[in-house]
């Protein structure tokens, strides 16, 4: 099983690296493309001791998550496009309350029913920003099976060191894709548990912060007996509008992501120290990438791929330096246009922007990039 | 005298009820029944939705959660999973349970879990200001039905009874101690309990309808042709024992 060589599809990545970070909870729904994570950890759960539940829908999942993990379990749901909108609502509930869960989306197209199997990459704004009222998120975004087994463990971790939600967001063709991969033993994973009180439970503010902006968390039952609301909330838990407040909590809400940026943000470069072109590109649509950077090297053009791993909080530093080198950078994505405006923004002008779009149910081909490529040349 | 105060967190009166609701009572109900069983306020998780009843659990002193509209069967049955040993009660009221959180209620009672359900029934949407509800009487009047209600309503107990909850009872405000007996043997039945407990809302729903005096209104509880008391009461494997049994399964211990 673990330290070996083997075939394995996305979705089964996913599902193992859950049991590797130490998942204990998961509720889900049926939905496709993402069924077989549900399928595995229905199998792999109860082997540990976990507990897994198929809910009566998508939003109850959600919930389901949301006490699990007060319960002191670490939890997880998985889903896809119309499943994902119908969890926001109770998102936002664990990003306000700080209840740490990891959230799988794996994309396909849209809007509505739209294309149950065919991939897309058209949520990256709804994972942002899908929940309403102000509030960070975290999403990372893998491009290989082996890839999904190792973000799937770092979204547990960070997700339990900052007490918050972390979506794990890939397309269809990555859930689905089968790869030859070697996983190394569990124990090669440094893993991270809830930060505890340090404090006797009459002391116990579960919304006080500590230097690093992140309260400390301690699971229902064990005698500190606190509130939890999705009320605006003072750092007792208690339902508050006192101005002061509440700005204090969503402001803290927003440094607690923000000042741990450097631990969350990721990105691989290939072949770019030397280019003048650039491709950015993320999931299944960075591989492609890939091979066009490669075969444009071939004819002579000098170019390169930035690819995010984390995509929320955006990786505004790295696009910065990244368009200060370039002179053009493609934004190829599998929508009609998401992250190019946030390297436009990242960008400020310094490089030139050029969108590649598509929103077939296709994924993106390395010739369609490298025709891109030889044009901005 | 009963000493409230060793329950409430005092820091969070006064309550948000208007005068005259019956919920009030009911908490006392609730706060005598977890006395009469001698449970620890350590090992209680109460759980509530959105709406007047689901504001209960700030005023209680335990482990509580007060969740999203009509959810919070579904975050009861993820923390009772994860933790069986706790109690968990669910506090939900007509509109939270019986509209938004319909689909919940009927599928935790199916499941069997092991979680008392507290319906506040007091026919209207107070919080919002007083709008229909799936238990609004026909004929009566909402801010969203200005020219009477003309849809039936819930009979909430036979419909968990239906889907398999094992202990079904009606308790009404009026009668408090015997709803205190009801919640106490609710909590104490392993499996899904449900207790509708037909209330008042004399600002809201009174008022416009001409319902009387809070007193009047409490009263008129009394003559409820509904019936009361334990309506159903039956044994069924529970949810997260029976989920022992796949962990047993799975581990190749069976």
């Amino acid at each position: 099983m673990q330290g070996s060589v083997r075939l394995m599809q996305g979705n089964e990545a996913c599902a193992r690296g859950a049991i590797v970070a130490g998942c204990r909870f998961f509720a889900g729904y049926p939905i496709t493309p993402s069924s077989e994570i549900a399928e595995e950890l229905a199998r792999l759960l109860p082997r540990v001791g976990g507990k897994f539940i198929q809910m009566e829908d998508e939003i109850g999942a959600m919930a389901a998550c949301i006490g699990a993990s007060l319960g002191g379990l670490k939890v997880m749901t998985a889903t896809s496009g119309p499943g994902f909108s119908l969890k926001q609502e109770n998102l936002g509930f664990a990003v306000y309350t700080e209840i740490p869960c990891v959230i799988a989306n794996v994309m396909r197209g849209g809007p509505s029913t739209g294309l149950p199997t065919s991939p897309a990459q058209s949520d990256v704004m709804q994972a942002r920003w899908g929940t309403h009222g102000d509030h960070p998120m975290i999403v990372l975004a893998p491009a290989s099976v082996r890839e999904v087994h190792d973000l799937t463990i770092r979204a547990f971790n960070l997700a339990e060191r900052l007490r918050t939600p972390v979506i794990l967001l890939y397309d269809e063709v990555i859930g689905h894709m089968r790869e030859k991969v070697e996983l190394p033993e569990p124990s090669q994973y440094a893993l991270v548990e809830r930060k505890k009180p340090a404090c006797p439970p009459e002391d116990y503010h579960p919304y006080k912060a500590e230097e690093d902006d992140v309260p400390s968390f301690i699971r229902f039952g064990e005698g500190y007996r606190y509130h939890v609301t999705g009320l605006a909330h003072d750092e007792r838990g208690f339902p508050t509008q006192n101005p002061r407040v509440v700005e204090a909590k969503q402001r803290r809400l927003h440094s607690k992501v923000e000042r741990h940026r450097e631990e969350i943000a990721a990105c691989e470069t290939f072949l770019l120290d030397d280019a003048e072109v650039a491709v950015f590109a993320y999931g299944i649509t960075a591989r492609s990438a890939r091979a066009a950077v490669r075969a444009a090297r071939a004819e002579g053009l000098r170019a390169g791929l930035f690819r995010p791993i984390s995509l929320w909080p955006f990786l505004d530093l790295e696009v910065g330096k990244l368009a200060d080198q370039v002179k053009a950078v493609v934004v190829a994505e599998m929508n009609l246009g998401q992250m190019v405006y946030e390297v436009e923004r990242a960008a400020h002008g310094k490089t030139r922007v050029v969108a590649y779009q598509k929103a077939s149910g296709e994924p993106i081909h390395p010739e369609e990039i490298l025709a891109v490529l030889r044009e901005v040349r | 005298m009963f000493d409230y105060d060793q329950y409430f967190r005092r820091e969070m009166m006064p309550h948000i009820w208007c005068k005259g609701c019956g919920n009030g009572i009911i908490l006392k109900a609730l706060l005598r029944a977890i006395h009469r069983l001698g449970l620890s306020k350590d090992r209680i998780a109460m759980v509530s939705g959105i709406g007047c009843s689901s504001r209960l659990t700030g005023y209680v002193d335990c482990n509580t959660l007060h969740t999203t509209h009509g959810r919070p069967l579904a975050f009861a049955t993820g923390l009772k999973l994860a933790r069986p040993e706790l109690t968990v009660i669910v506090i939900t009221g007509d509109g939270d349970g019986l509209a938004i959180g319909g689909n919940h209620l009927i599928h935790a009672a199916r499941r069997n879990i092991d979680l008392t359900c507290l319906l506040f029934n007091n026919q209207i949407y107070g919080m919002t200001g007083g709008q229909l509800a799936p238990t609004t009487p026909e004929g009566l009047f909402s801010t969203t039905t200005p020219y009477g209600n003309i849809e039936p309503n819930f009979d909430a107990s036979r419909l968990v009874q239906a889907a398999g909850g094992t202990f079904v009872a009606r308790g009404t405000a009026f009668r408090a101690i015997p709803l205190e007996k009801l919640i106490a043997e609710g909590i104490q039945h392993k499996g899904f309990s449900f207790i509708e407990i037909l209330t008042t809302c004399p600002e809201i729903h009174g008022r416009r309808n001409k319902l009387g005096t809070p007193a009047e209104m409490i009263q008129a509880l009394a003559k409820t042709t509904l019936p009361t008391g334990v309506l159903h009461n039956a044994a069924g494997p529970e949810y997260t024992e029976a989920y022992e049994g796949i962990i047993a399964k799975a581990q190749g211990r069976t």
